[in-house]
């Protein structure tokens, strides 16, 4: 017997990504595509079942499709300009996952669920280890935010496996996800032709390709292969970090340093007229980064990125187009000022 | 050590301590990142286009003293071409090797050696390999004993290891310190860190008496204050690393605080707000520091690693480990204090 796995937040670029990737797996049966509006893109031969998981109806969905998985990947920062604004997302985030645990929690077919987080939850800031650890505390959370509502998530999800201790439970902090199809905040940050910093900070940050994050979910959603275990929570990260300065730079793109009061004003600003979503954790973010360790993803969950922080981003910024400052230009200009002084680099390289 | 700073002209990295062999090798080290980052190569044609006729022709134009600054010239450009295209690595600290080794160490070198004129010994104490902490005094005012303490590990230990020193949080709240910091290889000074970096073997430097120590009055000068709860102890054991005490002479009196504006401290958010006979009176002259005369000495190094396991966890042998440490250090102090001649030669 196959499995049947629901997929939440399906009409999301990367839970639609999921849910067309899980149903060529060999032991998956059926795949049930649940959000509360239609997808923009294909669902392959999924079923797609129009559902808000804030209300209770999505236990009759459990019910009537016998689902034996679930992926829940309806907790995200909310991509700038979605329908409700921020105040839905935030429902969708912690009602939803309210529900929808009320919901598996009286399943009797429910054995295994996979929530996807963010390491946002660590908060970050300049008295938290260089380092965070799964179990690290974090120092201090935003009062409100994505970073919060993950936090929350995870308390829920926690009382879950304390109820149900019989389904798997596994919990994915996800770095921040890029790509070329990337529609998050920070990939919106990113796309624009000056990037605003925080004067004085040049934040780590770290970058988990949207490949791999299809790969790692298929991993968690699927039985555990031998010598290792899926279930508990692993944050998921490419090797490597990348300074904010240096994002900039192999961009392309002139890095504007503000003082923080300029940047909280330019960010609200630019939320304003709609151009991005520039939340305070967003801010706090490229103040202070944030780094993770990975070695639980490798040796418990068995799980090995495809691509590195530098490799994920180089995919990002292919994807982007030239900024104004493209580095092959940069590069010749130097090349043509030792051209100039009749050396060679090469010499030294 | 006098000899010590006679530096050959002409030789390929000006500023290095120590004879022609160790510059040479020096110039490998420096190539060495220059190896781009394989997968990041592949983002464009971030290639050579440099036409090929000029790079044939530049090597047949020198001769001997124009080859070098060509040389050099080339290697500040290639330097610059990665800078500013990002092909560059740092490490999950922010640690920016290429940077510290090639910008920040050349800054800080002329106040070590000139300035400061900084004496080092015992530098054989510090392990050739793997993880090692070393523990020192904590003076000045401003945390200047801990970047001379990185500049010595790095001149004067055979194996040019680089120091990873543990700084207080307020180093990383302050704009633009907290950036250079970070890119110097300077971490939070908590367990987590500590230990990340000694288990990767590098070499840690922590001063524990902290604020405590580099904002006591000057009457206190060389009179070691608490070494925190002892922290560091624990963590060395859990890593099984030497403890290397140090001693540093000098740095007291680069700044003599004779007072302490606490109310303007506490409104600034600082744990001290220093008076010293120059500042602020002087306005930003005052904050030059004294020309003293340094001693940096490295003792033997304590074993921890013949200790069980739970060790880290008894607090009797904590203290009794910190003591040790502790009292080391102190008369290390002692002994160099009375050999020294003056404060300032």
């Amino acid at each position: 017997m196959g499995k049947v796995v629901l997929v939440t937040g399906a009409a999301r670029q990367l839970g639609g990504r999921f849910v067309r990737r899980v149903q060529r797996d060999p032991d998956v049966e059926r795949v049930v595509a649940v959000d509360a509006v239609t997808p923009p893109h294909r669902l392959g031969s999924a079923e797609f079942v129009h559902a808000d998981i804030r209300q209770s109806s999505i236990a009759r969905v459990l019910a009537e499709y016998a689902v034996d998985t679930v992926v829940h990947l309806a907790v995200t920062g909310g991509a700038p300009g979605a329908p409700g604004g921020r105040s839905a997302v935030k429902e969708t985030n912690v009602i939803g996952t309210m529900q929808l645990l009320g919901a598996c929690q009286k399943s009797p077919t429910v054995r295994r669920l996979v929530v996807k987080s963010s390491t946002s939850v660590y908060g970050g800031t300049a008295r938290d280890p260089a380092v965070f650890t799964e179990t690290t505390q974090p120092k201090s959370l935003p009062a409100a935010g994505f970073a919060k509502e993950a936090s929350e998530v995870e308390g829920y999800v926690r009382g879950f496996a304390r109820r149900r201790p019989d389904v798997a439970v596994c919990v994915l902090r996800f770095a921040n996800i890029l790509g070329p199809f990337a529609d998050s905040a920070l990939a919106e940050y990113f796309s624009m032709p000056v990037v605003p910093t925080v004067l004085g900070y040049d934040p780590r940050l770290q970058f988990v390709h949207e490949d791999d994050v299809v790969e790692v979910l298929r991993l968690a959603a699927g039985e555990p292969r031998r010598g290792t275990l899926n279930s508990g929570t692993f944050n998921i990260a490419g090797d490597g970090v990348l300074l904010l300065s240096q994002c900039a730079r192999r961009l392309g793109r002139p890095a504007v340093p503000l003082l923080l009061p300029a940047v909280t004003w330019v960010g609200q600003a630019l939320r304003a007229v709609g151009a991005t979503d520039f939340s305070p954790e967003q801010i706090r973010l490229l103040t202070h980064g944030r780094v993770v360790e990975t070695a639980q993803m490798r040796e418990v969950l068995g799980f090995r990125p495809q691509y590195t922080t530098a490799e994920t981003f180089a995919d990002f910024a292919r994807s982007r187009g030239k900024g104004l400052l493209p580095p092959e230009r940069v590069g010749r200009a130097v090349d043509r000022v030792a051209g100039l002084l009749k050396v060679d680099e090469r010499v030294e390289r | 050590m006098a000899d010590a700073k006679v530096i050959p002209f002409g030789e390929d990295r000006p500023r290095r301590r120590g004879g022609g062999a160790r510059g040479a090798r020096a110039v490998d080290a420096v190539a060495a990142p220059a190896q781009p980052p394989g997968p990041s190569r592949e983002s464009g044609p971030v290639g050579l286009p440099s036409p090929v006729e000029e790079s044939v022709e530049a090597p047949a134009g020198r001769a001997g003293g124009a080859g070098e600054w060509d040389r050099r010239i080339a290697g500040g450009l290639a330097f610059l071409r990665r800078r500013i295209t990002g092909e560059y690595e740092v490490d999950e600290f922010g640690y920016d090797k290429e940077l510290t080794d090639q910008v920040l160490m050349s800054l800080m070198r002329p106040l070590f050696d000139k300035y400061f004129r900084v004496e080092v010994k015992g530098v054989e104490n510090i392990p050739k390999e793997g993880g090692a902490l070393i523990v020192a005094n904590h003076s000045g005012t401003l945390p200047l004993d801990g970047l001379m303490l990185q500049v010595a590990v790095h001149d004067h230990h055979p194996a040019e290891r680089h120091l990873r020193l543990l700084a207080a949080d307020l180093v990383f709240m302050l704009p633009g310190v907290n950036e250079l910091a970070r890119k110097a290889g300077h971490t939070l000074a908590c367990a987590e860190d500590a230990q990340r970096l000694l288990e990767a073997g590098e070499l840690v430097g922590v001063m524990p008496e902290g604020f405590k120590g580099i904002g006591k009055p000057f009457g206190e000068r060389y009179k070691l204050q608490r070494f925190g709860r002892g922290g560091f102890v624990s963590t060395a054991l859990r890593a099984g690393t030497p403890i290397v005490p140090c001693s540093i002479v000098g740095a007291e009196e680069i700044y003599p605080m004779i007072g302490n504006a606490k109310t303007l401290a506490r409104l600034l958010g600082l744990p001290y707000f220093p008076l010293t006979p120059t500042f602020p009176w002087l306005g930003p002259l005052g904050a030059v520091p004294l020309p003293t005369k340094w001693t940096i000495q490295f003792g033997e190094p304590i074993p921890t690693d013949g200790y069980a396991a739970e060790a880290a966890e008894d607090p009797m042998l904590m203290f009794n480990l910190t003591d040790e440490v502790r009292e080391r250090i102190q008369h290390t102090l002692y002994k160099l204090l009375v050999q020294r001649r003056s404060v300032f030669f």
